[in-house]
């Protein structure tokens, strides 16, 4: 019992930290010809990401890597009920990733519009869907006992559904907004906080209008209500979200992100700890829903697996850690100069 | 068509596709490391210059490989979620113990490597490479581990329903994943080793930039002799162990049909599966078989009828596959052996440089038969014994769906194999002095 909850987490902590680092790409890509108004501008965005985006995807992953091992059931269940909304989101990562590698490796105008838009396309679609996907997971999916869904792709489109989205590319949005005006200086700089500023306006009406419809559609706040310490966490990210308007006004770029980093991981929390002990719930048989306790894998698997997190996931932070520390410097027109930027 | 076999397509499609870029990954990431150390020990800047020029088109092949390999991690879940649940309390935690252990490493620090020329000392530098290095093979070692638990499940239980674990040291130290894993790495290493050689033979003929292709030849000709030479005798120890294994598969890699002692190996032999017999077979070595798989010529080698015809894997693909992939492992020691004595004065040999250069795909169509081999080897069995392929296909996808994903991803995916095909043909012509 207590591996499950331990697993469980983790899983919250991987989906969260994924959700942090990869939620800047996502968020700046997507923003790419809002933010950008020429060539140079949209090279500095790039590499704004540039030594961090592959690393950040890994905690995708793992946390895929981590559902597959930690609950089997769930990672099988889940995944081919959500078939074409993952594939879509694998399609779109695929061109992301590819778009940085190959956009600057040959001089042609039309060769860069094609990786522009690779980029743009595979930043938006995994961050709306990945809202959309919890958003219908918080709310029930429609399977049976026998892992059959009665759904399809269309119907995740709920209203319900589609705030989270939208809620999930706003935050995004506001969190690569404010990565920008810490990794660029000028008026690009200047641009991207005031897109930041506008976004926070944007993240705290969806906000609200998500954390409330959830009592409606979702039994996301029954947990709250039966441990109202629990209330802790809702508040500690409305607490961070007003911290980064906060920073915003003082004008301090990396604090004001970190808070934003920070709005984001307790969000995640939030969703999380609702669901529990959830993981996917169905909305048609209440005993055909997947928990941690009856999805999850023998009690010796957990444990090999909690020794190998335990070791090598504060490794893991370490090193990505030092990678930020080491790269956190504003991205300049010398740096597009060297040879190997993107 | 079903949904089995819509899958089964698309899992090769995934798999074909990514392992185009994932050998030479994992093969030149060591030869970037040793330029690189070279560089540092020595201040010889024409190492740095290696480094960097073979490192751009290690980068734009490394790109599609990393993207593609999340499709194969997605898939288990999408497109085998019975198999998922079966054997997920084995199979899953391998794949995430890959993720946590080896591919932050690498996924790290490749971006430390690419952007830190400037930003990091000399040592630092380079071993951030030798990082990559360590990540992406540890990476290929727990993806073999996964991949050979299906080929040979042990230190596991029937238990609910289900595959579960029950001694996790079975599962890493069986002689199967190591046989497995040195003979992908130092495959990998001569198609690495023949990539450098021939891009290196490229430029000789052309007489550009002469002493630095040289070097690159030298210590490309060497490594290829080694990985060469040890692939072979590493494949013969794996084909002896998939001859106590998976005794279905040796019968197919061989076409061998009726059980027998002092079984022989026929130089030419085309199988007839319908009549279960071969409809040629000349030239046979006695008792080869026999000594190759047992280590003894009056050893009994089972034939494919001693199994259950819905037991036996597609014969002429395998076998086919498997004596394609030996050959061209016998022809790769040849060539690298000859470019080894005569590396002193390469570019006076044409006709060989010229041989080298058109080498290059041989040694990725070598590694592509030997996972047909492993893998259309192991039906119809999805692991080994234990579950069939039909048994493990996810039950609530369409075959709608499933036929749109894999248009999608052939689609995809021949667009993008172009393009990168593309960009590291004009980066590797192109030379070092851009």
């Amino acid at each position: 019992m207590i591996w499950q909850i331990i697993w469980f987490i983790l899983w919250a902590v991987l989906w969260a930290v994924y959700f942090i680092l990869d939620g800047f790409d996502l968020g700046l890509g997507s923003l790419l010809p809002v933010l950008a108004k020429n060539d140079k501008e949209r090279r500095i965005i790039y590499n704004a990401m540039g030594p961090f985006w592959d690393g950040n995807e890994v905690w995708l992953i793992t946390a895929g890597g981590a559902t597959f091992a930690a609950f089997p059931k769930t990672y099988a269940v889940m995944f081919s009920c959500l078939y074409t909304p993952l594939l879509l989101i694998l399609f779109a990562l695929i061109l992301r990733g590819v778009a940085f590698e190959f956009r600057s490796k040959h001089d042609s105008e039309g060769w860069r519009k094609i990786w522009d838009f690779c980029l743009v396309f595979g930043s938006f679609l995994p961050a709306l869907l990945f809202g959309v996907a919890f958003a219908n997971i918080f709310k029930g999916i429609p399977f049976d006992v026998n892992g059959m869904y009665h759904g399809n792709t269309l119907k995740l489109l709920n209203p319900y559904g589609l705030v989270g989205g939208i809620l999930f590319v706003l935050v995004f949005m506001m969190h690569g907004s404010l990565w920008l005006w810490v990794k660029s200086e000028g008026d690009l700089s200047e641009r991207a906080k005031e897109t930041a500023d506008k976004f926070w306006y944007a993240v705290l009406v969806f906000a609200v209008i998500f954390l409330a419809y959830s009592y409606f559609e979702t039994k996301l706040w029954d947990n709250y209500f039966k441990s109202p310490i629990l209330f802790v966490i809702p508040l500690l990210a409305v607490i961070c979200l007003v911290m980064v308007k906060v920073y915003i006004t003082k004008g301090e770029s990396f604090r004001s992100w970190l808070s934003s980093a920070f709005t984001i991981l307790f969000t995640v929390f939030w969703g999380i700890v609702g669901l529990f002990p959830n993981l996917f719930p169905s909305s048609i048989d209440p005993n055909a829903s997947l928990t941690i306790f009856n999805s999850s894998s023998s009690e010796l698997t957990l444990k090999i697996m909690t020794v190998v997190a335990v070791i090598f996931v504060p490794i893991v932070i370490f090193y990505q850690f030092w990678t930020y520390k080491t790269f956190i410097h504003t991205v300049t027109e010398k740096d597009l100069e060297s040879d190997e930027a993107y | 068509m079903d949904v089995t076999i819509l899958s089964r397509l698309q899992f090769a499609v995934a798999t074909y596709f990514h392992f185009l870029f994932v050998p030479l990954t994992l093969g030149l990431v060591w030869l970037l490391a040793i330029m690189e150390t070279r560089y540092v020990k020595t201040g010889d800047e024409e190492y740095k210059k290696m480094a960097k020029f073979w490192g751009k088109i290690y980068l734009i092949n490394f790109a599609i490989g990393v993207v593609t390999g999340i499709t194969l991690e997605f898939q288990f879940g999408t497109n085998w979620a019975r198999y998922s649940q079966y054997v997920g309390d084995v199979f899953g935690s391998l794949l995430a113990i890959e993720a946590t252990v080896a591919f932050f490493l690498e996924s790290t620090f490749i971006a430390v490597w690419v952007f830190g020329w400037d930003k990091l000392s000399k040592k630092m530098h380079a071993l951030a490479i030798w990082l990559v290095a360590i990540g992406t093979n540890v990476s290929a070692l727990w993806i073999l581990t996964a991949n050979s638990w299906m080929q040979h499940p042990v230190g596991y239980v029937m238990r609910n329903g289900r595959a579960e674990l029950v001694s996790f040291s079975a599962v890493v130290f069986q002689p199967y994943v190591w046989l497995k894993f040195t003979h992908q790495i130092t495959a990998a290493m001569t198609l690495a080793g023949f990539f450098v050689a021939g891009v290196s033979a490229y430029h000789l003929l052309k007489g550009s930039n002469v002493s630095f292709f040289k070097k690159s030849f030298k210590m490309a000709i060497t490594y290829a002799l080694i990985a060469s030479i040890l692939v072979v005798l590493i494949g013969h120890e794996h084909a002896a162990e998939v001859a106590k294994t998976q005794p279905t598969k040796l019968a197919a890699m061989e076409s061998l049909w009726e059980t027998r002692t002092h079984a022989p190996i026929y130089l030419f032999l085309w199988p007839d599966a319908e009549h279960e017999k071969n409809s040629v077979e000349v030239l046979p070595l006695p008792g080869m078989l026999s000594l190759l798989a047992f280590h003894s010529t009056s050893a009994q080698v089972k034939g494919l009828k001693d199994f259950p015809k819905d037991e036996r894997p597609p014969v002429l693909p395998t076998f086919l596959s498997f004596r394609i992939m030996v050959g061209l492992g016998f022809l790769f020691i040849l060539l690298t052996l000859y470019g080894y004595f005569k590396r002193e004065d390469i570019e006076n040999h044409p006709a060989y440089l010229k041989i080298m250069l058109y080498s290059i795909p041989l040694t990725y169509i070598a590694i592509l038969l030997g996972w047909t081999v492993a893998e259309v080897g192991r039906q119809p069995w999805i692991v080994y014994g234990l579950m069939k392929v039909k048994d493990a296909v996810s039950p609530t996808i369409t075959s709608t769906q499933v036929l749109t994903s894999l248009i999608a991803f052939t689609l995809v995916y021949t667009l993008l194999g172009i393009a990168d095909f593309y960009l590291i043909i004009k980066t590797a012509k192109k030379g070092p002095e851009a």
